[in-house]
């Protein structure tokens, strides 16, 4: 049977987004911690251009990107599709998909951000919440996948545990759940599903590895 | 299976270049709505309510947004003639790979190109040149990405050679200089009517960049 392993960081939201498609589709796979400070030769060697975890590495041959992996494997292990198969609502949520990804770099950019930079992240991470809220959940549905998680839900998958960690780091409440009550739900509904609330990095280990690397950066910012 | 489709465009976009593409090699008919982006009509508002953006594709009155996902959405409903995304699982993902790299830095870099001077232009310059030899590599002795028919990554990236002169004579550098293999593989492409017929001229396209230089104040 053909190898399946995954390079990774304990902390990275990507990678989990590749691990909770594993285990939706029941795919053993080998997990290689990497340590982003000291990569290793093999990651180097998998992934030269953007030298960047996650990597999913199938009979050998390397698959970059954590939405290229997970089209990967969805068309690889069809069982538990994460796409849906008619064309035009595959494009909607491909579309949707983009938009989470477009999105996930104001978790960087409000991690770096203080004063008048970090009053401008606040505003675009509202926004974006503001987009999510009109359209998730639409027509009672739990997920955006509609009775079970998709490609979409994984995507989104940093606002409902990521977010919470960047907030008690940066100190600062960003999502207050009275104003976006279906955004609120889905991330309720998310994180009760079993194999995903098995399988996420612990909040207060990611807190705190982050806020020192916080201090840090702002220290030299400073200087 | 035709049904009615509109591409609501602007002539210089490289993104909507990329699904005129897709709908020329597979000959299908549609209707070309230039936008005005200083006044977009109602009609892109509704059917792109989140970006407000052009390319649109609206297929029997259903929008579909962002140019890689139109040119997927061309390639699987018209999927009889001119296949443009690999029909292999792994080069599929290979494919994909590519057009995320040059969505994530052909148009930053070549925008930062025409819009900045000194040290901030030169650093765009460098960059640029690198992305464009490793899809250099990428290509290798192949006719076109694709292999021997256009494919998706060609479809992606070929749209930006109509503002390589803009890019050339704001920034003073030959990019057939630097990526020879790049230039020879355009040339090939721009003999297919497909491709030759979507691409606006580039000097038009330097007129273009010129009177945005003024608005940004640049000049």
């Amino acid at each position: 049977m053909a190898v399946v392993e995954l390079f990774g960081t304990w902390f990275s939201p990507y990678a989990y987004r590749v691990i909770w498609a594993l285990k939706l589709k029941g795919i053993s796979y080998e997990y290689i911690e990497e340590d982003i400070r000291n990569k290793s030769p093999l990651l180097l060697q998998y992934n030269p251009i953007h030298k960047k975890v996650p990597v999913l590495v199938h009979d050998g041959k390397p698959i970059c990107e954590s939405t290229v992996i997970l089209q990967y494997i969805d068309e690889i292990w069809p069982q538990n599709p994460l796409l849906p198969a008619d064309p035009y609502d595959r494009a909607v949520a491909l579309f949707w998909i983009k938009f989470a990804d477009d999105k996930v770099y104001l978790m960087s950019k409000l991690y770096q951000a203080d004063g008048e930079e970090q009053r401008a992240a606040v505003k675009e991470w509202l926004e974006m919440l503001e987009v999510m809220e009109e359209n998730a959940l639409i027509g009672g549905k739990k997920f955006f996948g509609g009775d079970e998680i998709n490609m979409v839900d994984i995507a989104f998958s940093f606002v409902a545990h990521w977010l919470g960690v960047l907030e008690d780091v940066v100190g600062l409440e960003i999502f207050e759940p009275h104003k976006f009550p279906r955004v609120s739900s889905w991330i309720q509904n998310f994180k009760s599903i079993p194999l995903i609330k098995e399988n996420l990095p612990d909040a207060d280990k990611m807190s705190a590895f982050s806020k020192h690397g916080r201090e840090m950066m702002l220290a030299s910012k400073s200087n | 299976m035709a049904g009615e489709l509109v591409l609501l465009d602007f002539w210089p976009s490289p993104f909507g270049m990329r699904s005129r593409i897709a709908l020329a090699e597979k000959g299908i008919p549609y209707e070309y709505r230039e936008e005005d982006l200083r006044n977009k009509s109602d009609l892109l508002l509704q059917m792109n309510p989140v970006h407000k953006k052009i390319p649109v594709l609206i297929h029997n009155g259903k929008p579909v947004c962002e140019s890689v996902i139109q040119v997927q959405y061309i390639d699987e409903v018209w999927h009889d003639k001119a296949p443009l995304i690999p029909s292999d699982p792994y080069q599929r993902a290979v494919a994909r790979f590519w057009v995320d790299f040059i969505d994530k830095k052909i148009y930053e870099l070549g925008s930062k190109i025409w819009k900045t001077k000194g040290e901030e232009q030169a650093n765009a310059k460098k960059e640029f040149i690198e992305c464009l030899k490793l899809l250099e590599g990428e290509l290798g002795d192949k006719t076109y990405f694709g292999g021997e028919s256009l494919g998706y990554v060609d479809v992606a990236l070929v749209p930006f050679y109509s503002w390589f002169y803009a890019y050339e004579k704001c920034g003073d550098f030959s990019i057939e200089a630097e990526c020879p293999k790049m230039i020879a593989w355009v040339k090939r492409c721009m003999q297919k009517e497909s491709v030759a017929k979507s691409l606006p001229d580039q000097e038009k396209v330097y007129e273009f960049i010129l009177q945005l230089k003024k608005v940004f104040g640049s000049e």
